[in-house]
């Protein structure tokens, strides 16, 4: 079931594709399907509660130890539901925004696969499906930020996205490997209750920096966390989901799921406390300095994944279960506030919060939306925010390690900056004198229904707090290993916790009100290390500049030329090295396997020889039916027979290029050709030395024995090539196939473009 | 190329060449013969017939683009391939409806490779002829 519901996201693309197409009425069905997928993964809760986590394990290549395995504790749940819950709502909001468009199909299909790939990331039982996830997730992200892809813009930032966060991906597949290598298994529920001493291995320092860089990459830690607001050229849709809600907080999950298994030490607790700590101050400094709504969002987002970076770094219960509130929260009212964005832009044109205002009269239940999202970012009681807030300076107390002062009074300070950013984009746009952008139009209702539906979510969460605490407590479980008893409550009582609260408030207000020349005055400007991505991609293309001359020069021949080369050297290596093989005992030559080696002799010296490049290619050709000849007496007609034919199709193929492509023709000077037969005779003559050895040892007739007497009965076929083709060795023709399917697509491509060109 | 003796031979030779094709594809398990030989075959009777009665004869002929009927035979061939995963066997497990009769996903995946093999010969030879 588990595993259906990841697979139906991937067998419903064309389904999507089709019916994003048609108007927003009917596209907005699409939303049914993740909207029970939500129901049905929260509907799993008391289940995990009561008999622990659900495992499926499906082996699709058992002989290989490959299994596809499913895993849900409460923490994939709780990621899970988020994913599919709030996929629901873009899904609606989607379909308003690009109603009407011709690339509304092409939007919902790739949504629904990222979908797909977001749950496999949390749902995977097993660390390789989490790498191919996670690698899923990155490329079906380069697809929706690139979506407009006319745009310069869109194009370059996609591409960086997917550099940065790929980069992050091999490190994934390395500490995948490593830590299969250490354990011996890749299984994640036997890694979590195996109790392997991972963190005595030698290794183990490399193991932790590969995992971070993984995850910091794809959560946008400093200093990669650059990608994420050149992201913002993306559809807001795309923003709102990806950039707040799902895909970054990919690596907050890798961090959660890891600290059981590899977490837990010094080295980790530090890394990833520090890491944290400088993405959350930056990240809120910077969106301070902003004018661009979306990008003001982006940045306190990086704030927000440094925050809960540095809770799963201090890793005590409380910190854990903090991050898991802070996560909920952090998700409702940035969607919200995203989706509020989306929604200013779509009614006025304008992101620029230095036009925006006054908004309230005409828009008021977006008005109300910001509002909420805004009150629960600043941490206003009885919003969600509030109660991840409390959390937030609850954990970092009570955490005895030294300087945990210094991380507490980094999060009043980013905490109280952030707040000032809710304001200032959900609270901002609609008080105050009206600005230069004005509404034109008529909102549309999906518009107001669904940030408003995330806010409220929010601001339930946050009044009646027992909502949401199984599912907390049972995330914090996923983490910790055990059930926290720590309730989630709305009023703690008058202490240090409520005074640190307040004293946040009352700098939010401030940094709000002096928002402006905070804005111009403040110095540094915006801290960014885009730069440092520039100059490596600018000395990586150095290198290849100089590289690419002298390995690729475009020339076939040349190619062929080297590789029959180094063939030779090799075979002629191998011959040297292992002694000339003894001469087999020679059988009485037939007359016509004469006229066969004598048709090869000829159709060689005649090709070489050739003055026109059809003589060369028919020359070939009798070679061809020489070598089929041959296969014919010595008892391979399958072999003979597709020779015969692909002679004939090449010859044809090959005149019909000739024919078309005349003045690209081009015949070899003597000395040239000279050359070339000498090579190819040598590749010959080592090669046939080569098949004397091999005539001489057992394998071949060992693995010709065991497929004549299984092909039969394990096959049900007389015909051993065919049975090895179709059923023995059925994976190298399915690769076959799709080569050359892929060939055909390369023709086909290859052929139209030199036609547009020429029209 | 408008030659009579083309022409009328291919009359004769193409519905040979159309049932000798299939007729490898199908005894290939037992006999010599299979999927890819037989899709060469095929392959060259449509290619004859471009010959003789130009591309655009041998297309409608052929009822459907080359490249549709690759990505068909290789969607067929992984079909063929994956099908046992969701019988709860492991991929590429060979499942039989009739051995006796060899009906089977090797025999459905044989003849994805036939398709493929048709498909892609003939976009290469369709394409170029057309430039």
């Amino acid at each position: 079931m588990l595993l259906l519901c990841v697979f139906s996201f991937f067998v419903l693309m064309p389904a999507a594709a089709w019916l994003g197409k048609k108007s927003s009425r009917v596209s907005t069905w699409l939303a049914v399907w993740p909207a029970c997928v939500a129901v049905y993964l929260a509907s799993l809760f008391p289940a995990v509660a009561s008999s622990g986590p659900v495992e499926v394990l499906f082996p699709w290549a058992p002989h290989l130890g490959l299994s596809l395995s499913i895993f849900a504790d409460g923490l994939s749940l709780l990621f899970g539901v988020l994913i599919t819950g709030i996929g629901a709502l873009i899904v609606v909001f989607s379909a308003r925004y690009f109603d009407g468009k011709s690339e509304a199909g092409r939007f919902q299909a790739i949504l629904f696969a990222f979908m797909a790939s977001m749950l496999g990331v949390v749902l995977a039982g097993n660390l390789f499906t989490l790498f191919v996830s996670w690698e899923l997730t990155g490329f079906t992200s380069f697809l929706l930020i690139g979506f407009n892809y006319s745009k310069a813009e869109s194009r370059s930032s996609a591409i960086q996205a997917l550099v940065v966060t790929g980069t992050g991906g091999m490190a994934l597949l390395g500490a995948a490997i490593l830590i299969e290598q250490i354990t011996g298994t890749a299984s994640i529920p036997q890694l979590l209750s195996g109790g392997f001493q991972i963190a005595d291995n030698a290794l183990y320092p490399a193991l932790v920096v590969l995992i971070l860089l993984a995850a910091f990459t794809k959560s946008a830690q400093a200093p990669f966390h650059f990608w994420l607001p050149n992201a913002m050229a993306a559809p807001t849709p795309v923003s709102a989901y990806l950039h707040s809600a799902t895909m970054v907080k990919a690596g907050i999950y890798l961090v959660a799921r890891m600290t059981p298994i590899a977490g837990n030490t010094e080295l980790w607790m530090w890394l990833v406390m520090s890491f944290g700590a400088v993405t959350m101050v930056m990240g809120a400094w910077n969106s301070i300095k902003e004018t661009d709504l979306k990008r003001i969002l982006a940045y306190s987002t990086i704030s927000a994944l440094g925050v809960l970076m540095m809770l799963l770094g201090a890793g005590t219960e409380t910190a854990i279960m903090a991050a898991m509130v802070y996560l909920v929260g952090h998700a409702l009212y940035k969607g919200t506030l995203f989706l509020v964005a989306g929604t200013l832009e779509y009614g006025t044109s304008s992101r620029d919060i230095t036009q925006l205002g006054g908004l309230r009269p005409q828009m008021p239940k977006t008005a109300l939306a910001g509002f909420l999202a805004a009150c629960s970012m600043a941490g206003l009681p009885l919003f969600l925010g509030f109660l991840g807030k409390e959390f937030l300076y609850d954990a970092l107390l009570h955490r005895t390690v030294e300087w945990s002062t210094i991380f507490l009074i980094l999060a009043v300070g980013a905490s109280a900056l952030l707040g000032a950013v809710g304001l200032i984009a959900g609270v901002g746009p609609f008080v105050g004198e009206a600005g230069k952008a004005s509404l034109h139009g008529r909102i549309p209702s999906a518009f107001v229904v669904t940030p408003l539906v995330l806010a409220v979510c929010g601001f339930l969460a946050g009044v009646y707090p027992p909502l949401i605490e199984l599912p907390i407590q049972l995330a914090t479980a996923g983490v910790f290993r055990q059930l926290p008893e720590t309730h989630l409550s709305l009023w703690h009582g008058f202490n240090l916790v409520l005074g640190l609260s307040v004293l946040t408030l009352a700098l939010t207000t401030a940094v709000f009100f002096f928002r402006v020349p905070l804005r111009r005055r403040l110095w540094p400007q915006t801290l960014t290390t885009d730069w440092l991505y520039q100059w490596s991609i600018r000395v990586l293309d150095g290198i290849s500049e100089r590289l690419l001359p002298a390995l690729q020069f475009a020339s076939l021949r040349a190619y062929v030329l080297a590789l029959v080369v180094v063939a030779t050297l090799l075979l002629v290596a191998a011959i040297v090295f292992s002694g000339i093989p003894a001469w087999p005992k020679v059988m009485a030559v037939q007359p016509q396997e004469l006229a066969a080696v004598l048709m090869i002799l000829g159709g060689a010296i005649s090709a070489v020889r050739a003055k026109s490049a059809i003589t060369a290619v028919v020359s070939l050709g009798i070679v061809g039916y020489g070598v089929a000849l041959t296969f014919l007496f010595f008892g391979a007609p399958d072999l003979a027979m597709t020779q015969f034919s692909v002679e004939t199709l090449t010859a044809v193929i090959f005149v019909m290029v000739f024919y078309h492509f005349r003045s690209l023709v081009f015949l070899s000077p003597w000395k040239i050709r000279l050359r070339d037969a000498t090579i190819a005779a040598l590749f010959g003559t080592s090669l046939a030395l080569v098949l004397l050895f091999v005539g001489t040892d057992e394998t071949p007739r060992r693995l010709a024995n065991y497929f004549a007497e299984n092909g039969p009965s394990l096959a049900h076929g007389r015909n051993i090539v065919n049975v090895i083709l179709v059923d023995f060795r059925e994976l190298d023709t399915l690769g076959e196939i799709t080569v050359l399917t892929t060939a055909a697509l390369g023709v086909r491509a290859v052929l139209r473009m030199g036609r547009e060109k020429k029209n | 190329m408008t030659s009579l003796i083309l022409r009328t031979a291919t009359h004769v030779l193409m519905p040979l060449m159309l049932m000798f094709g299939f007729f490898q594809l199908m005894r290939g398990h037992n006999a010599p013969g299979g999927g890819f030989v037989g899709g060469l075959i095929v392959a060259a009777a449509y290619a004859l017939h471009s010959f003789a009665f130009g591309v655009q004869a041998a297309r409608k002929a052929l009822l459907i683009d080359p490249l549709r009927l690759a990505v068909f035979g290789l969607l067929l061939a992984l079909t063929s391939s994956t099908l046992p995963i969701f019988l709860g066997k492991p991929f590429l497990k060979a499942l039989w409806l009739s051995p006796e009769l060899g009906l089977g996903t090797p025999l459905s995946f044989d003849i994805g490779v036939f398709l493929v093999v048709v498909g892609v010969v003939l976009t290469m030879t369709f394409s170029l002829a057309e430039e």
